[in-house]
């Protein structure tokens, strides 16, 4: 069946830094995930954005499957990370097994 | 609760026909989840798939071969805007299920692209719903679901899933695409049923 | 998970702030910068954005994302917003939001569209109408005498459309490394060579900039013309690496 896009992704995965920060306490859009269906790591800032309503959907730049999708109600948020198979999110290096003591960005 | 002062938003207005909490729109806004599906009719179908595994196809041409209804109905957004006396052509369900059988009763909605949405079988029969191809006199465009959409206007118009491939009957419940992550399982405008619990 | 000393704690970056309006500035007769009071801001990187969050007397919310325009200056927090025909929340912000009145505020936000002063390196910023805001947040954090050259092509549909049209002027003016190129889609003043049309990719290479200096670009605007103008930079030999897009959504110029 022909899948052509005939219209682009209206935002891309910086407009969930909001969304996300009501969940993470750290910035989830610059951690990389793998697309669970083509293989694609990808920035979580890149990927394609479809939205904001009814939800935010961010889609794998690689193949257009839902990587991610936010919805917030008037009283939580719903997140689906399932089109991901891993979220690596980098952390200040430290010692292993000892807190890292700085390198936190605004 | 910060309020800012003088901010209303965007007008809601009241309007008997209006379900709570919606404005009214004069153009028709366009939403979408994902890239929009480019179908050709010559490789169109409609499925309808039973609980026990029988399935049941239209081609285009089949579709076009049933008898249509012209339809002049208002359709409500969860966004919040509606959109009244719209224009619409298309086969009723009554017509498209008369020779299904099944002791379904729920069905999922399947798009191409991979939307999905769930209703109780009930609320696709008894003149309630349609598979729609022409709005305003001319054919249903891509971005408003085109060549086909379901049409349930009675439910809030995410229930109305664009580019509709096939109706799934089911027996027991499961939520879509959108239900899935919290929107309500029966999306009654009348009855603001945005949000599952409301 | 490591620890990480965010200024406020993590709590902090998540809230809504109350913002106060300190100051308005017109740019245009279509855009504004507001300047927003936002006691114990934590501070800011170039590019980064916040959300504004309005609510009305009978508790109905809009929320927006905007980027800031300037780099960290204690507690002031610099928007600029364009008006959008018929838009919700930035003709609400451009026309009525007076002096004293409070929004909401969530961020910093996005730590990727990020300009960190201190990255080596030369720097495109592309920039298609308010696009330029979050470019600009960049522009006026590169410190004097940087070693990286700076180059910002900026489109716009007329000079009347400009934002920060003299500071970018005296910018460009001060050989300090930072070039500005003007690119008009609707009308041009009397005279421009280039005349009148979207973004091509001889708006990128010019004044001797090449693929071979490979500067980190930095892409923003409305959502198609972001999509042209990275894939001008990618045919043009820009690895895709080095190309940081942020869409601001649907919408011409
Ligand atoms: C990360 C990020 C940063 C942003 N930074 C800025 C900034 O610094 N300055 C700024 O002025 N804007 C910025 N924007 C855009 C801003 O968030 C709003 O989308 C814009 O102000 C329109 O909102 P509105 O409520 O006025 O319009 P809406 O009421 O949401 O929309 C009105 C109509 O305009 C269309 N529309 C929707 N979005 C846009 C858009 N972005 N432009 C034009 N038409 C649109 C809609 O389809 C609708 O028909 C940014 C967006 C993002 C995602």
């Amino acid at each position: 069946m022909n899948n052509e896009s005939a219209a682009d992704a209206a935002f891309d995965g910086n407009v969930m830094a909001g969304p996300l920060s009501e969940v993470f306490a750290v910035d989830i859009t610059t951690a990389q995930g793998r697309c669970r269906g083509c293989g694609t790591t990808s920035v979580i800032a890149t990927l394609r954005v479809y939205g904001p309503d009814p939800g935010l959907v961010g889609r794998c730049p690689g193949c257009d499957d839902v990587l991610v999708r936010i919805v917030r109600t008037p009283d939580a948020v719903w997140l689906d990370l399932a089109g991901l198979t891993s979220l690596r999110v980098a952390v200040p290096a430290g010692v292993a097994g000892v807190p890292a003591s700085s390198g936190g960005d605004a | 609760m910060t309020v800012t002062r003088g901010f209303h938003g965007r007008r809601r207005d009241s309007d008997a026909r209006l379900p709570p909490g919606q404005h009214l729109t004069p153009d028709f806004p366009v939403l979408s989840a994902g890239p929009t599906p480019l179908v050709p009719r010559d490789d169109w179908e409609l499925i309808v798939a039973t609980e026990d595994g029988t399935r049941h196809g239209w081609t285009w041409a089949e579709l076009m071969a049933l008898p249509s209804e012209d339809v002049t109905v208002d359709i409500h957004c969860v966004t919040s805007w509606s959109k009244l006396d719209t224009d619409w052509r298309g086969v009723s369900l009554d017509t498209v299920l008369a020779d299904v059988d099944t002791a379904a009763d729920f069905a999922m909605v399947h798009s191409h692209g991979g939307y999905t949405t769930n209703l109780p079988l009930e609320d696709l029969l008894d003149g309630r719903a349609w598979i729609a191809y022409e709005y305003d006199g001319d054919e249903l465009a891509p971005e408003h679901g085109g060549p086909a959409r379901l049409l349930v206007p009675h439910l809030y118009l995410w229930k109305s899933a664009k580019w509709v491939r096939e109706i799934e009957l089911m027996l027991d419940d499961a939520p879509g695409f959108w239900e899935q992550l919290g929107y309500h399982d029966y999306g009654d405008p009348w009855r603001e049923q945005r949000y599952q619990g409301d | 998970m490591a620890r990480t000393a965010i200024p406020g704690g993590l709590s902090a970056r998540r809230a809504w702030r109350s913002a106060t309006l300190a100051d308005r500035r017109p740019e245009t007769a279509q855009a504004v910068t507001l300047v927003l009071d936002v006691p114990d801001w934590p501070g800011h990187v170039p590019g980064q954005h916040v959300d504004v969050r309005l609510t009305s007397e009978d508790g109905y919310r809009a929320t927006r994302s905007y980027s800031v325009a300037a780099p960290t200056d204690g507690d002031a927090l610099e928007l600029t917003v364009q008006r959008v025909p018929d838009g919700e929340v930035s003709t609400f912000l451009c026309d009525d939001l007076r002096r004293g009145d409070t929004v909401e505020v969530r961020g910093p936000l996005g730590g990727w569209f990020v300009w960190r002063p201190g990255q080596p390196g030369p720097v495109l910023l592309v920039a298609g109408g308010s696009g330029v805001v979050p470019l600009m947040s960049m522009l006026r954090a590169r410190p004097a005498g940087s070693a990286s050259p700076f180059r910002l092509v900026y489109s716009a549909r007329s000079p009347e459309d400009l934002l920060y049209r003299e500071e970018l002027a005296r910018r460009a003016a001060e050989n300090d490394g930072v070039e500005v190129g003007l690119v008009f889609t609707r009308s041009a003043p009397e005279g421009d060579r280039r005349g009148v049309g979207r973004l091509r990719p001889e708006d990128l290479t010019g004044h001797g900039w090449s693929v071979d200096d490979a500067p980190t670009c930095y892409v923003c605007g409305p959502t198609g013309f972001v999509e042209s103008a990275a894939a001008h930079l990618v045919a043009l030999g820009h690895p895709p690496e080095r190309i940081r897009t942020e869409r601001f959504g649907p919408s011409g110029p």
